[in-house]
């Protein structure tokens, strides 16, 4: 059997995204094609229903990349941290 | 001084003026924005109001934007206090204090920091509304546009 080749990602789910995933954390395996945030956010989409869900609208889902707020076209690195979130409403 | 607390439990704004207005002789005047748990969304009664924030992320987020505020002002301190959890309507969220030798710099860079803070600190509000249904605050148009004009002065 052959190896799984891929890069490991640590996901963070924030908010309505939390409830929809029902996960706050998670660690997923992406294959190489998988390269930037805005491919992570479509790959997640075939995780569950929840998932469907909670990624239908790719526009208006925020994200960070260790802990620094990045963009769809934010390469990925292997062991990075995404975090993905709606728009933030603190203050 | 900078001062930066995310915490779950209240703060007392007294104290905080007192410990910033004391920690340099040269200030002159603090600027101040205290926000407030308001009793309704949309003229609909909440009983709470719970706040979600990133831990990792919360602290150094709002670092960046105080240290940005500095850059822009001459201050000489600033307080940034902001809360997490389930909080009632008339609880304190957040306060916002900026010291500066002169009122121009304190009360623009304290429209600043709080102008940032609703727009670049990973926050998330959701209201619980007495009828028991509950739901995830929406951004606004307009804070993303209260915090843009400070890119274009700030260029």
């Amino acid at each position: 059997m052959i190896e799984q080749q891929g890069t490991k990602l640590t996901v963070l789910y924030f908010a309505w995204l939390r409830e929809r995933t029902g996960s706050a954390r998670e660690q997923v395996t992406v294959p190489e094609a998988v390269g930037t945030a805005g491919d992570l956010i479509a790959w997640l989409r075939d995780r569950s229903p929840g998932h469907a869900s909670a990624f239908a609208n790719p526009r208006v889902i925020r994200c960070a990349i260790n802990q620094e707020f990045a963009d769809a076209a934010t390469k990925l690195r292997p062991g990075d941290e995404v975090a993905l979130f709606p728009p933030v409403t603190g203050g | 001084m900078r001062t930066i607390r995310v915490q779950e439990q209240d703060f007392d704004v007294g104290a905080e003026f007192a410990g910033l207005a004391g920690s340099c002789a040269g200030i002159g005047g603090i600027g101040c924005f205290l926000g407030i748990v308001r009793d309704a969304a949309q003229s609909r009664p909440i009983s709470a109001m719970e706040l979600e924030h990133y831990p990792a992320m919360t602290e150094p987020a709002i670092e960046r934007i105080a240290a940005e505020a500095e850059r822009r002002w001459s201050l000489l301190g600033c307080t940034i206090i902001h809360r997490f959890g389930r909080l009632a309507p008339g609880e304190n969220i957040v306060l916002v204090l900026a010291a500066a030798a002169h009122r121009q710099a304190a009360l623009e860079a304290t429209a600043f920091l709080i102008d940032w803070l609703k727009t670049r600190a990973p926050f998330w509000k959701k209201e619980h509304y007495t009828d028991g249904e509950q739901s995830w605050v929406e951004a606004r148009e307009e804070d993303d546009i209260a915090a843009a004009q400070w890119l274009a002065e700030g260029c």
